[in-house]
């Protein structure tokens, strides 16, 4: 560095003064969207609350927690994808196939451990498939897995003829019903999950990659990332968070039923998007979705326990998740 | 005379029926600034990608520092020490300066598998490798997105000088600039050549080649036509030569 040089430096004082330290806590400017689903959740439950005290009681806070299980390992499973520019459609009938493959086992009289394994192998797998024809086939994400949505669907359908598999097992039954404290043990698996997704995302140079190639492919490429291999990386773990949501979904229900699941499908989205996490790829957390998901459990169980009829529940999800894009999109 | 780092020999690539490079012959020195001036669609950022692995050419040859090179990717390039600023820039907007700095570079800390990033250590050298080159952005921690486009291309700058690289490659760094940070961005290439990087530079702008180069070689049509030392020509002969008004 040459003495001219230092001496441009000194003439450049920096145009941004230090902030004071508070504001480090607020979000910059533009990153509201990801307060969304937290400030949503807040205002559902006073409103809850206030029309049915009872809401934030011991035991309903308990069941909210223990739906929004499954919803939560989805959502953080598409929060991958989505942060590269894409979006899973097939997450739920992937976990449909898994589920379907877990009763196989079961059936086969496999012990649980192998049954579980059998579950996110599938998912993996079908992930894996899914991943490498959107990376190297180069075939848009979207169609890939609208075309994987119909085809878990079918499989699970042809793999267990239409019929349901009854799970009786000793562990499954602990799985859905223990607990510590209110948390059961499906949502400690869970939050579980969603540490280790936030990790992942945010403290390996894997996440780096993800948030990079869902920015700028072109940027990445430039600078060595492989995006094909993201691509096939996020729907690999898109697939095997599918696979391990099929277990904790035939614990809860107590059978491998293969039932088309849609909904799920659209409350993972529904999350990710009130999470704040960029359709567009390259921005994300993995907080907000699991807002998101926790966000719209609490909508159905509030609806429900005011005696609102199921069939207008997806009307409010669908109602809810517009507002938060139009919110957002508002106050950039 | 100082010693070539990089010679290019017949190189030919042609894009379907377009061929941008035809028997490109050129050669760059050690710890100098190389200018290649042409034509819009003269084939410069083709010859230039051929080099930093984004292309390969059909035939010919390149050989860097001794050897015959044949990348087969940026990441190759990168690793033999050819670092490029992209006519296009190849920031990524949603990460912040010191996460672009590092990206593909990433510093990790941890056993074997488990590695985790260092980002404290990034922000650090991210903060010494900008106030080493005397960079003007707001800090490292802030996002692309929210820089101008100066110090977007000082920021894509620094990131090539960074990682002793041999060579950086810059296509049309000041393209998009005015006139304020254009000389900024001269100085940081000027302390790229002080600090003993080679610099491949395309510029469009004569005086700039004229006050920065050592060597410059003129590009038409996808031939490499001529090679001048910039000390033994003028803006008027290189235009003419540009132009094919006179013949190499
Ligand atoms: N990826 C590509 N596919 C097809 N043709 C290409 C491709 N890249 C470049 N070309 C063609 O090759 C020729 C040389 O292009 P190149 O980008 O190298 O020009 P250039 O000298 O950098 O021009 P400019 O000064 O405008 O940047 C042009 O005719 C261009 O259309
Ligand atoms: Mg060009």
């Amino acid at each position: 560095m040459t003495a001219a040089t230092r001496q441009a430096t000194a003439n450049q004082a920096p145009d941004t003064p230090a902030s004071p330290g508070w504001k480090r806590f607020l979000p910059e400017s533009g990153r509201w969207a990801e307060w969304a689903a937290p400030t949503g959740l807040v205002a559902l439950v006073i409103v809850f609350t206030a029309l049915n005290p009872g809401f934030l009681g011991y035991g309903n806070v308990q069941a909210m927690l223990a739906a929004s299980a499954i919803l939560i390992i989805l959502s953080v499973g598409q929060t991958f994808t989505v942060a590269t520019g894409g979006i899973d459609l097939s997450v739920a009938s992937t976990m449909t196939f898994s589920a379907i493959m877990f009763g196989v086992g079961f059936g086969a009289g496999w012990h649980i451990a192998l049954c579980c394994l059998l579950a996110v192998a599938s998912g993996l797998a079908f992930g894996a498939l899914q991943g490498a024809i959107i990376g190297y086939g180069r075939i848009t994400d979207f169609i890939v897995t609208l075309g994987g949505l119909s085809m878990a669907s079918g499989l699970a359908l042809v793999v267990s003829d239409g019929q349901p598999q009854t799970v009786v097992d000793r562990f499954m039954l602990r799985l859905s019903t223990g607990s510590i404290g209110p948390v059961g043990y499906m949502v400690l698996a869970a939050l579980v999950i969603a540490v280790l997704a936030h990790v992942l995302l945010f403290h390996t140079r894997f996440g780096t990659h993800v948030l990079a190639a869902g920015g700028s492919a072109e940027a990445a490429t430039a600078t060595g990332i492989d995006v094909r291999r993201i691509k096939l990386a996020v729907y690999t773990l898109s697939g095997t968070l599918a696979g391990m949501a099929a277990i904790l979904l035939v614990a809860r229900i107590g059978a491998a039923e293969p039932a088309a699941n849609t909904q799920f499908l659209l409350n993972a989205v529904a999350a990710v998007v009130l999470g704040g996490v960029a359709l567009a790829g390259g921005r994300a957390t993995i907080a907000g979705p699991v807002f998101g998901a926790l966000l719209l459990t609490a909508l159905t169980n509030g609806l429900t326990s005011l005696g609102v009829s199921q069939y207008y529940q997806p009307v409010a999800v669908g109602a809810v998740v517009v507002l938060a894009a139009f919110v957002s999109r508002y106050q950039k | 005379m100082t010693s070539e780092l990089v010679t290019v020999r017949g190189l030919n690539l042609s894009f379907g029926n377009v061929r941008a490079l035809r028997d490109v012959d050129m050669s760059l020195a050690e710890g100098e600034i190389t200018a290649i001036v042409g034509d819009n669609g003269a084939g410069k950022s083709t010859l230039v990608r051929c080099l930093c692995g984004v292309h390969r050419a059909d035939s010919g040859e390149i050989v860097f520092d001794g050897r015959t090179v044949s990348f087969s990717s940026p990441e190759e390039a990168r690793h033999a020490g050819i670092e490029t600023v992209h006519q296009n820039l190849a920031l990524v907007e949603d990460l912040t300066v010191w996460q672009n700095l590092f990206l593909n570079r990433e510093l990790t800390k941890g056993f074997g598998p488990l590695q985790v990033l260092d980002r404290k250590g990034m922000r650090r050298q991210a903060e010494e490798m900008v106030s080493a080159l005397a960079v003007n952005v707001p800090a490292v921690g802030a996002r692309v997105r929210r820089l101008s486009g100066g110090q977007r291309q000082a920021v894509a700058i620094c990131r090539a000088a960074g990682f002793s690289s041999r060579l950086v490659i810059m296509d049309e760094p000041t393209a998009a600039l005015g006139v304020q940070e254009t000389e900024r961005v001269e100085t940081l290439i000027r302390s790229l050549r002080e600090d003993g990087h080679a610099v491949l530079l395309i510029s469009h702008n004569f005086d700039q080649v004229m006050r920065l180069a050592d060597q410059v070689w003129v590009m038409r049509s996808g031939r490499c036509v001529a090679g001048r030392r910039t000390a033994e020509t003028s803006a008027a002969e290189i235009v003419s030569l540009i132009t094919g008004a006179l013949a190499a």
